[in-house]
C-alpha cells in the first residue's frame, strides 16, 4: 500500500463516524497539512498550524507536569469540538466534530488511525 | 454466577484491555461484591476513559454504595462522551426523584424514552414521574435506596466550595490545591495554586511558561472552525490526565491528577475549581 492510500484509508475510518465533520493528517512539526478529509468551508491549512501549534505546547506542559506526552487531547467549544491523537512519527491524526458527537468512539477511530499512519 | 465471575476474571486476565470488564463488573455488582466491583471498574476506565458505559456501570456501583454525588458525576461524564445514553439519562433521573426535582426526572427520562421508545422500563418510570411517584425500579438504584429519601442532595455544591475563600489563596479548600490546581493570567503569569510531579517536586513554573497563550490560541482555532467559544481542552497523557478550561476570558485553569481518577470527575474538578477562580477573580479584578 502506499503512503498516500494509507493516508486516506486512515482518514476514511474517522470520517465515517457520525457527527464528524472532517479530518486531517498534521506534521506536528511544522502544522502542514498531509492528507484532509474536510466538508467545504473548513480551512485547513490554518487549522492545521494552530492545532499543531497547542499540540506542541500541550506536550511540553503534560511532560513538565510528569503526566508524559499526550495520546489524546480534545479541545471542547460550545458549537463543536477538535479531537487529536499524536503518532510516534510526528503525525497528528485530527477530527473536527460536532458537540453531539459520541468522544469514545472517535477517539477509539483516531487511535485505529494513528496506528494506520504508523 | 460464581464461574461465570471466574470465567470473566480469568478472560480479563488474559487480555486487560478488553471490554469484558463491563460485565465482571456487573456480575460482581448484581453479586454485592460492590467493592471488588468499584475496583474492576476503575481499573476498566483507567484503560477506557471515554466508554460511555464504562462510566454508566461506574456510575451505578457508586449508586449500590450510596455515594450518589460520585454517581451524578459519572453519569453526567457518560451524556457528554454519548448524550443520547439511555442507561446515564435513567441514572440521572432516578438521582433527580431522589431529591426531589421530578421536572429534572421527567425530563431527563423523556429524553431517554425519545433514544429507546420500546424500553418499556423507561415508560413506566415516565408514567410515575408525571404521577409525582418515585420509581421504584430505576437501574442502579438499590430498591430501599430508591424508595428512601436521600439525605443528601447531588444538586448541593461540595461543602469546600461554599467555604468562604481565604483573601491570599484561590484554591482554599479544593482538592489538590497545592499539587494539581493552577491559575494562569493570559502571559502565563502564575495567580494561584501549585503544581508537583510524581517525585514532589514544584513544576509550576515550567508548566506555567508552556501554557502562555494557550488559551488565545484555543480561541482563534475554534473561531476559525465556526465552533463558538473554546470551553475546556481534556488531555490523556501516559501518566496522569489534564484538563484546561477558562474561568474568565483571559486567564487559563489548569488541573492534573493521575491516570486513576477519569476524565468526567476531571472535568468536574476543572468546573468546581473555575467557580472558585471566578469568585476570586472578581474579588480580586
Amino acid at each position: 500500500m502506499t503512503a498516500t492510500a494509507g493516508y486516506g484509508q486512515a482518514l476514511d475510518l474517522i470520517t465515517r463516524v457520525g457527527g464528524v465533520r472532517g479530518a486531517m493528517l498534521v506534521s506536528a512539526e511544522d502544522g502542514i497539512v498531509v492528507a484532509e478529509q474536510l466538508m467545504e468551508g473548513i480551512k485547513g491549512s490554518a487549522v492545521a498550524a494552530l492545532a499543531a501549534s497547542l499540540a506542541t505546547r500541550l506536550r511540553r506542559a503534560m511532560e513538565a507536569a510528569g503526566v508524559g506526552a499526550s495520546l489524546f487531547w480534545h479541545l471542547q467549544a460550545e458549537g463543536g469540538a477538535l479531537l487529536v491523537v499524536p503518532t510516534p512519527n510526528g503525525i497528528l491524526v485530527v477530527a473536527v466534530a460536532e458537540p453531539d458527537v459520541n468522544v469514545g468512539l472517535v477517539r477509539l477511530e483516531l487511535l485505529r488511525a494513528a496506528e494506520v499512519v504508523g | 454466577m460464581a464461574d461465570e465471575i471466574k470465567k470473566l476474571s480469568s478472560q480479563l486476565a488474559q487480555d486487560p484491555d478488553s471490554l469484558v470488564f463491563l460485565r465482571l463488573a456487573e456480575q460482581l455488582r448484581h453479586k454485592g461484591q460492590l467493592d471488588a466491583a468499584h475496583r474492576v471498574a476503575v481499573t476498566g476506565l483507567e484503560r477506557h476513559p471515554h466508554l460511555a458505559d464504562a462510566h454508566d456501570l461506574f456510575a451505578r456501583i457508586l449508586a449500590d454504595k450510596h455515594d450518589y454525588e460520585r454517581a451524578f458525576d459519572e453519569w453526567d461524564m457518560a451524556l457528554r462522551i454519548a448524550p443520547t445514553h439511555v442507561g446515564a439519562l435513567k441514572g440521572l433521573a432516578f438521582l433527580y426523584f431522589k431529591v426531589g426535582d421530578v421536572e429534572q426526572a421527567a425530563a431527563h427520562l423523556e429524553a431517554a424514552q425519545r433514544a429507546a421508545p420500546d424500553d418499556q422500563g423507561v415508560a413506566q418510570a415516565l408514567a410515575l414521574a408525571r404521577g409525582g411517584q418515585v420509581p421504584q425500579d430505576t437501574p442502579g438504584a438499590p430498591p430501599a435506596a430508591a424508595a428512601a429519601p436521600s439525605p443528601a442532595s447531588v444538586e448541593e455544591p461540595l461543602p469546600a466550595a461554599a467555604q468562604p475563600l481565604e483573601e491570599a489563596r484561590v484554591f482554599a479548600g479544593l482538592e489538590g490545591a497545592e499539587e494539581g490546581l493552577l491559575l494562569l493570567d493570559a502571559s502565563g503569569r502564575v495567580l494561584g495554586g501549585a503544581l508537583k510531579n510524581a517525585q514532589g517536586q514544584d513544576v509550576t513554573d515550567a508548566v506555567a511558561a508552556y501554557l502562555a497563550g494557550v488559551s488565545q490560541e484555543a480561541a482563534r482555532t475554534t473561531k476559525l472552525l465556526g465552533l463558538g467559544k473554546w470551553t475546556g481542552v481534556a488531555a490523556e497523557g501516559r501518566s496522569g490526565h489534564v484538563h484546561l478550561t477558562a474561568p474568565t476570558g483571559d486567564a487559563l485553569l489548569l488541573v492534573v491528577r493521575d491516570r486513576a481518577v477519569p476524565m468526567g470527575r476531571l472535568a468536574i474538578i476543572a468546573q468546581r475549581a473555575a467557580g472558585a477562580a471566578r469568585r476570586w477573580l472578581e474579588a480580586h479584578g
